[in-house]
């Protein structure tokens, strides 16, 4: 009889700031101060965009939303990674990720108020259009990468998604196959500790998510999510792996979704205020704010400046997604190409007020 | 007897059944700690424990496929998914399975199963959230689908469909989930699937319809100035053939509303069966009323695609012309 380990591995856990903002000087980043202070800009922007989408729900001037609040270092910190080539799988909270690749703050306005138009991003974002079902949009992602690797573009795709996400089969098939055919396709996990109602614990036995990877023979880490640069660097790394052939990776960034799952949701039901004042101490924008200060890139003047020119950006944005009318047989175009007849009688029909 | 919501109704359901019958459970994602995303298992794991009321993870797939194997394992479970438009990671195994397990065993497992899920837009909501899906299901054989409209039915038919030996696909318009009350008896009754309701007696027009689209079609009949008889089909799989062959024998014109896009919808089959079987008793042509055939708009459009009840009543008035 023989007994003998079969495999061994482990993950490593990322952290490039603590919690006072102080940077560890191995591990930290060699980003200039103009793209640590657009990091900012980027970070400022989604928090306000966010705040403000909850607000225009509260007043009824937009539908239901799901808050980002908490996940801005996650989502700016890997969208600064990649190439605006690249293409980037969101799910619905994933605005800040919108954001950065370039996406209107008008057409996600427009989006959540109810109208298709506002996913038609302009070209070079390079955002599919959002997942509101969890987990599909995995093997698309993973379709994506491997376009990719088969048309020899040196690109990848990233796909975005959540700790719930990692229980669908499609997270296991889209990884099992990218990890095989070495497509370069990264997993980008914001694990916020919440699937709604359901917590981490409920929803998987493993200790983190980024081991899964080792299950597919891929490399996974768990960095930090409210440390930007943390985030920045191991999607950095992830990036020159998937380009340099060695296939799939998942970056689990630890966070927390702070607000509610969407505005239909009330999470005093099933989670304590004790939880959440634990994490409003790991702020990622505190934390940052404090690293730059040490730089001497940030100073509370300069908040309110970078805070103003989000504000008026964001108050432009919303004046015009409020006037954006379009007519409503608009939902008869984009089913195909070229409507069937029987699709454009019907279109013809309602445009008559038959 | 007092008034009840029908989201209230669907809660008693469960909580009667699970009373009565030890076998049976909820589950599903977010059901257990925070009562479902609509409240419909609200309390049912505080009074029954988390073996009864569960917090599957988020897997729609796994849900039906573990709450088949529980019910070929001897239990009730009652899979809840959080829209219709979700359940489709789990469509492979309610048409492969599921509906097959009886035949696949010769009777030796069988599949006791519900899954319910909230249907049908007009509320805001967003994608994958407003789908009127059961044409889907009533296409396959071996799955029972029941789509209730009332607070009364929706109680009586979840008890029927939890006592059901076969699997049952329980379509619940969110949009009436809390529109309107309705005196519910509080004791447990069951109302045996496959049964229409005439929710108006009429005899110029028979109009069938069901689940989100029965209000806005009693709303049509009563505008018409025509006697319209509304039939409430309750259930799609089985449905009440006799009921729709009887009032068209009456009425001789036809009038069907769904809120599925038309093509392929079920009134297609419907309008076939009457075609076949009561051709001579027919005026004129049958005529359905359906959402276009394009996917489920986001909000801003939502009204335009659902059929309102001047669409329905301008069928009825070129189905009474004809």
């Amino acid at each position: 009889m023989v007994k003998k380990t079969a495999f061994e591995g482990s993950v490593e856990y990322w952290q490039v700031l603590d919690e006072s903002g102080k940077a560890d000087k191995k591990l930290e980043t060699k980003l200039d101060d103009a793209e640590l202070k657009r990091m900012y800009g980027h970070m400022v922007l989604c928090r306000l965009f966010d705040r403000k989408a909850v607000s225009l729900q509260r007043q009824g001037r937009m539908y239901t939303y799901a808050p980002l609040e908490g996940q801005e270092a996650s989502q700016v910190g890997a969208m600064h990674a990649l190439a605006q080539e690249d293409v980037v799988f969101p799910t619905y909270r994933d605005h800040g990720s919108y954001l950065v690749r370039g996406a209107p703050l008008e057409n996600l306005f427009e989006y959540w108020m109810g109208y298709e138009e506002g996913l038609k991003m302009p070209a070079g974002v390079n955002v599919f259009p959002l997942s509101i079902t969890v987990g599909n949009h995995l093997p698309m992602a993973a379709g994506m990468a491997w376009s990719m690797k088969l048309r020899k573009r040196p690109l990848m795709s990233m796909v975005c998604f959540g700790d719930g996400a990692t229980s669908e089969g499609d997270f296991h098939e889209a990884f099992n196959f990218s990890s095989v055919h070495k497509t370069p396709l990264v997993l980008l996990c914001q694990n916020n500790h919440w699937a709604i109602s359901v917590p981490l614990k409920k929803q998987m036995a493993s200790e983190t998510v980024a081991q899964k990877a080792l299950s597919y023979g891929a490399w996974g880490v768990q960095v930090d999510g409210n440390d930007v640069l943390a985030v920045y660097s191991a999607v950095k790394e992830a990036r020159r792996r998937a380009l340099a052939g060695d296939g799939p990776s998942l970056v689990e960034c630890l966070t927390y979704r702070m607000s509610m799952h969407t505005t239909a949701d009330d999470p005093k039901k099933y989670r304590s205020d004790a939880e959440v004042d634990e994490w409003k101490k790991r702020d990622p924008l505190a934390r940052f704010e404090a690293y730059l200060a040490s730089r001497k890139l940030w100073t509370p003047q300069y908040k309110a400046d970078v805070e103003a020119d989000a504000t008026a950006r964001i108050e432009a944005a919303v004046k015009t997604a409020e006037a954006f009318s379009a007519q409503p047989e608009a939902m008869f175009d984009f089913v195909f190409e070229k409507r069937p007849p029987s699709l454009q009688a019907q279109r013809d029909a309602f445009v008559k007020g038959e | 007897m007092s008034e009840k919501t029908l989201i209230a109704a669907i809660n008693e359901a469960m909580c009667q059944e699970m009373e009565r019958d030890p076998t049976v459970l909820v589950m599903g994602e977010d059901v257990g700690l925070d009562g479902g995303v609509f409240r419909a298992t609200d309390g049912l794991q505080g009074k029954f424990g988390t073996n009864r009321s569960i917090d599957t993870p988020l897997a729609e797939s796994a849900i039906v496929g573990t709450a088949i194997g529980m019910a070929a394992g001897g239990l009730r479970p009652v899979a809840e998914i959080q829209f219709a438009g979700f359940i489709l990671p789990g469509f492979n195994q309610l048409i492969n399975h599921a509906a097959r397990l009886r035949m696949r065993s010769q009777g030796q497992f069988t599949c006791p199963l519900v899954v319910r899920a909230p249907c049908s837009g007009g509320i805001r909501a967003l994608e994958h959230h407003s789908e009127s899906p059961e044409a889907l299901y009533a296409h396959v054989p071996g799955l029972k689908v029941v789509v209730p409209s009332t607070p009364f039915d929706a109680k009586g038919l979840l008890v029927q469909s939890i006592r059901e030996p076969d699997p049952v696909i329980f379509l619940e318009p969110s949009k009436y989930y809390r529109a309107f009350k309705q005196d519910v008896p509080d004791e447990l009754y069951a109302i045996p699937l496959g049964q229409g309701e005439v929710r108006i007696e009429g005899t110029d027009l028979t109009l069938v319809t069901w689940g989100s689209m029965v209000r806005p079609a009693m709303q049509a009949a009563a505008d018409s100035g025509k006697s319209v008889e509304v039939i409430d089909l309750r259930s799609i799989s089985p449905w009440d053939k006799e009921m729709v062959l009887n009032s068209v024998r009456k009425t001789g014109r036809l009038v069907i509303a769904h809120e599925a896009p038309l093509s392929g919808g079920f009134g297609a089959e419907i309008a076939a069966t009457v075609a076949q079987e009561a051709m001579y008793d027919l005026k004129g042509p049958i005529l359905r009323v359906g959402a276009y055939d394009v996917p489920f708009p986001l909000a801003r459009r939502e009204d335009f695609y659902i059929p309102s009840p001047q669409r329905i009543g301008k069928a009825i008035q070129t189905a009474c012309e004809g």
